[in-house]
């Protein structure tokens, strides 16, 4: 029985720290439409990732309302006339690691990711595959992804007299350092 | 019976280590975020009056205004598209909360210096605040010649001065409403009848029609027995603000020959429609359009080009 017991809190107990989380609240999340005529490029500071290295499992996610501009009136035109922030405060990627085999978070080393899951904004979802470079360095874990999202997909008009101005596929990139979560 | 025990605690285990993983997002206490509401007018004037929108930090706008004569001079004057006047204004951001500007109109030449201030800014979230307050102030210097050089002039007769409160609020996307309680002070009046402070209420609204087309209507009432020896009207304006790109266009009707606050609401003499000396029905309704383009001078902290 005492063995049992002991082994049974030993599951208890190994559980959590075997699924200790990591998270970032200050990702960089910039993005870039480029065309002939014009680049429209902002950046958002504070994107929230979370990973658990256990599951395989990561998830994102930045308030469309905190990007930057260099123009103010493009910013409130990409909230108001775009994303409809008010309505869709967010943008999120949730998914799981593919490749579980070729990825280490516990091992330093540098490692490619990729990553199957649902892309979300200005209310509609959809399957997303992204490759992610993730680095890992005394107990931090670094993680970068470049990856291209169409607005066309989320059901982002794009009126006729602006066409030549928003690319058909906008650039997106995320930097984060991820800390282990105090949970 | 041992056994059966331990497999149940077992199976409980691995039922509960098994079970779907919580929203990962979840576990992460959310920073406190305030939101703050943006955009209840598409542009920093209503029409002939301020809203309480206010250029961002760094950015410069370039307005170019027309006030055209009246409808009723018919197809002669083109509709009064002959007799124009203009201002021109630049307004800079310094603050996302102060903005200065300068203007230069053709009523009575006047340059005016500007100023507003955002004092609340209508928000929800950690902090709430249900309406968004601005102070406007300006001075208007009439630098029209003088009518009799000889005499002894007073520059300071030419000064009039405004000072008000835009108090709004936007109830949905689509829907603002504005009061803007508004003092004009002139330091010289044509008669000793005529009140040097004059006093007026402001109401002013929006409606977007699509994303990029609203309606805005802008009324100041002026309270009675401060102008009297001159004919004065109540200022309307009901205008279309139509934004492409960089330029917000305001296209409207208003009975206002001025663009700043003294001759709009002292000097604006005759109604959408009133009666003419004949009987007819004349109206002093004028089409005018504002026209802005704004440049961004400094770029905004926390952005950095991609």
């Amino acid at each position: 029985m005492n063995r049992y017991l002991l082994f049974l809190f030993a599951l208890l107990l190994g559980g959590p720290a075997f699924s200790q989380k990591f998270f970032t609240q200050d990702a960089k999340v910039k993005f870039l439409s480029e065309t002939p005529i014009e680049k429209i490029d902002a950046t958002n500071n504070s994107g929230t990732i979370v990973l658990d290295p256990a599951a395989g499992r990561v998830e994102c996610k930045v308030l469309i309302k905190n990007f930057l501009f260099e123009k103010a009136l493009m910013q409130e035109h990409f909230n108001e006339n775009y994303m409809e922030s008010t309505t869709y405060p967010n943008a999120t990627f949730k998914g799981n690691v593919t490749n579980p085999g070729e990825v280490s978070f516990t091992k330093d080393g540098t490692y490619t990711a990729k990553l199957s899951g649902t892309m979300s904004m200005h209310g509609v979802e959809k399957p997303a595959d992204i490759v992610g470079k993730i680095t890992v360095k005394n107990g931090v874990i670094s993680v970068h992804s470049d990856f291209a999202v169409a607005p066309a997909d989320y059901n982002i008009p794009i009126p006729s007299v602006v066409t030549d101005k928003i690319a058909k596929s906008v650039k997106v990139t995320v930097d984060g350092t991820l800390k282990p979560m105090n949970k | 019976m041992r056994l059966s025990l331990t497999l149940s605690f077992f199976l409980l285990a691995v039922a509960l280590s098994a079970q779907d993983e919580p929203d990962l997002l979840s576990l992460v206490e959310e920073k406190p975020e305030t939101e703050y509401t943006t955009a209840s007018f598409k542009s920093t004037k209503v029409v002939n009056g301020q809203s309480v929108e206010n250029l961002a930090a760094g950015v410069l706008d370039f307005r170019i205004a027309h006030r055209f004569g009246t409808l009723n001079e018919g197809l002669y004057d083109m509709f009064g598209l002959d007799a124009a006047t203009t201002r021109l204004s630049l307004d800079y951001g310094v603050t996302n909360r102060l903005q200065v500007g300068i203007g230069r109109s053709t009523y009575q030449k006047t340059v005016d210096g500007n100023l507003k201030y955002k004092i609340l800014s209508q928000s929800s979230g950690q902090k709430n605040m249900p309406v968004t307050l601005s102070y406007y102030t300006d001075m208007q210097i009439n630098t029209l010649k003088w009518s009799d050089p000889e005499r002894e002039n007073l520059a300071s007769s030419r000064y009039a001065f405004t000072h008000q409160l835009l108090l709004a609020r936007k109830f949905n996307e689509s829907l603002t409403f504005q009061f803007m309680p508004t003092l004009v002070h002139r330091n010289l009046v044509p008669s000793e009848e005529d009140k040097n402070d004059v006093f007026a209420l402001g109401f002013a609204g929006r409606v977007k029609l699509t994303k990029r087309v609203a309606i805005t209507a802008e009324y100041y009432y002026v309270l009675p027995d401060q102008i009297v020896s001159r004919p004065y009207a109540n200022s309307l304006a009901i205008g279309f603000d139509i934004e492409t790109g960089g330029h917000v266009f305001q296209l409207h009707f208003t009975n206002a020959q001025a663009m700043t606050y003294n001759g709009v609401i002292c000097d604006t003499p005759l109604d959408w429609f009133y009666e003419g000396e004949d009987g007819n029905t004349m109206t002093g309704i004028r089409f005018g359009f504002n026209l802005s383009r704004v440049f961004t001078i400094v770029k905004p902290k926390g952005y950095t080009e991609f």
